[in-house]
């Protein structure tokens, strides 16, 4: 075999990797499983797995330079399953039942002014660190879960895919401060606890919220939908006077 | 715990999403298919009372044990914004990071301010 030919055959197994579905769902697994191992390796909350699994393969993608939407051809098989684990979600609200039903408006309060802070902040802090009307309102929907966010995105005149990104990073934020934040002003009620995760970082809060507790889950589950009620009908009408 | 009744918990599982899915597009709400999907979930659950060994619980327990791995891929999406991102890191971070502290520090105080009221203590 000439030596042009093995080059040839590289291109190709290269063209064949990065374009089969494959590599996309072998890369997420494999970078989770990554970051699953150095978070019980090293017990830090800062080691989310799912922030480390990013990392790994945004800098993976850019070394490379396999574009997003081929790591899609994969990734997306395993993304697609994020709704059918949010119709899961019922599971612990079904399990609290008797926790959630007696807690009603301490719930709807909750969600009512996280939504009217988390949207109201952030409209008016990007404006104040000099970002422009268009970023403002990239960030408005940022509470909500990411199909509601982007969405609502599209909408009011923002830039989707970038709300998206946001929305993830706060989901992010929460699952890393979120726990360590409620520990520092003293709230211990797990109901109160999930409130506070569901309503300001959606699902990837909610996992994490899973993991503190049972209870704590299932509140974070069901203010998450809440939250992308109060916020689809809060971000327009705040609108009318930001 | 054998692989059948997870099969039928996932088909349980997609067809509340299907119909989530459908509902919203079909009455043109702007609300995701798959929170309405947990909705008729639960009213599934709270009516069926499904016992822990059934697919009911099987299924979505192996979904929400691994939660975090299917928000991978969306997140990765972050790389097409890297530029955007530091052209205008000072408002999104003050944006996104004071906005989401504020958020939670007032959803919490306010949650667990009234839930005093409520003696359950979980």
């Amino acid at each position: 075999m000439r030596v042009y030919e093995l080059g040839l055959h590289a291109s190709r197994t290269w063209d064949w990797l990065t374009t089969s579905p494959l590599f996309g769902i072998t890369i997420t697994v494999a970078a989770y499983a990554l970051g699953r191992w150095l978070h019980e390796r090293t017990r830090s909350p800062v080691f989310q797995p799912v922030l480390v699994a990013i990392v790994v393969i945004v800098a993976f993608l850019k070394i490379t330079g396999v574009g997003y939407a081929e790591y899609l051809v994969g990734g997306s098989y395993v993304g697609f399953w994020l709704g059918a684990a949010t119709v899961a979600l019922a599971l612990p609200l079904h399990h609290e039942w008797h926790l959630v039903k007696r807690a009603a408006a301490p719930i709807t309060a909750g969600v009512l002014a996280g939504a009217l802070v988390s949207i109201t902040s952030a409209i008016l802090l990007t404006e104040v660190a000099g970002g422009s009307r268009e970023l403002q309102l990239t960030m408005a929907p940022k509470a909500a879960t990411t199909p509601v966010s982007l969405a609502l995105s599209t909408q009011i005149g923002g830039i989707p895919a970038l709300t998206a990104a946001l929305t993830i990073l706060a989901g992010i934020t929460g699952a890393i401060l979120g726990p360590w934040i409620l520990d520092r002003i003293g709230v211990t009620d797990l109901r109160a606890r999930g409130i506070a995760m569901g309503s300001v970082t959606h699902g990837i809060g909610t996992a994490r919220a899973l993991q503190e507790s049972r209870t704590e889950g299932a509140f974070s589950a069901l203010c998450m939908g809440l939250t992308a009620v109060a916020t689809s009908a809060l971000v327009p009408l705040l609108l009318l006077t930001l | 715990m054998s692989n059948a009744p997870v099969l039928k918990g996932l088909l349980v599982l997609l067809t509340c999403q299907l119909a989530g899915e459908v509902a919203v597009r079909f009455t043109g709400v702007e609300f995701p298919g798959p929170v309405v999907g947990m909705l008729l979930f639960l009213v599934l659950l709270r009516t069926r009372k499904p016992a822990d060994s059934s697919a009911l619980v099987a299924a979505p327990s192996l979904l929400l044990r691994h939660l975090h791995l299917l928000f991978i891929p969306a997140g990765v999406g972050i790389v097409v914004y890297l530029g955007r991102i530091a052209d205008d890191a000072w408002p999104l971070a003050l944006g996104l990071w004071g906005s989401w502290l504020i958020g939670f520090v007032v959803t919490a105080l306010v949650a667990s301010g009234l839930l005093r009221t409520v003696k359950d203590h979980a």
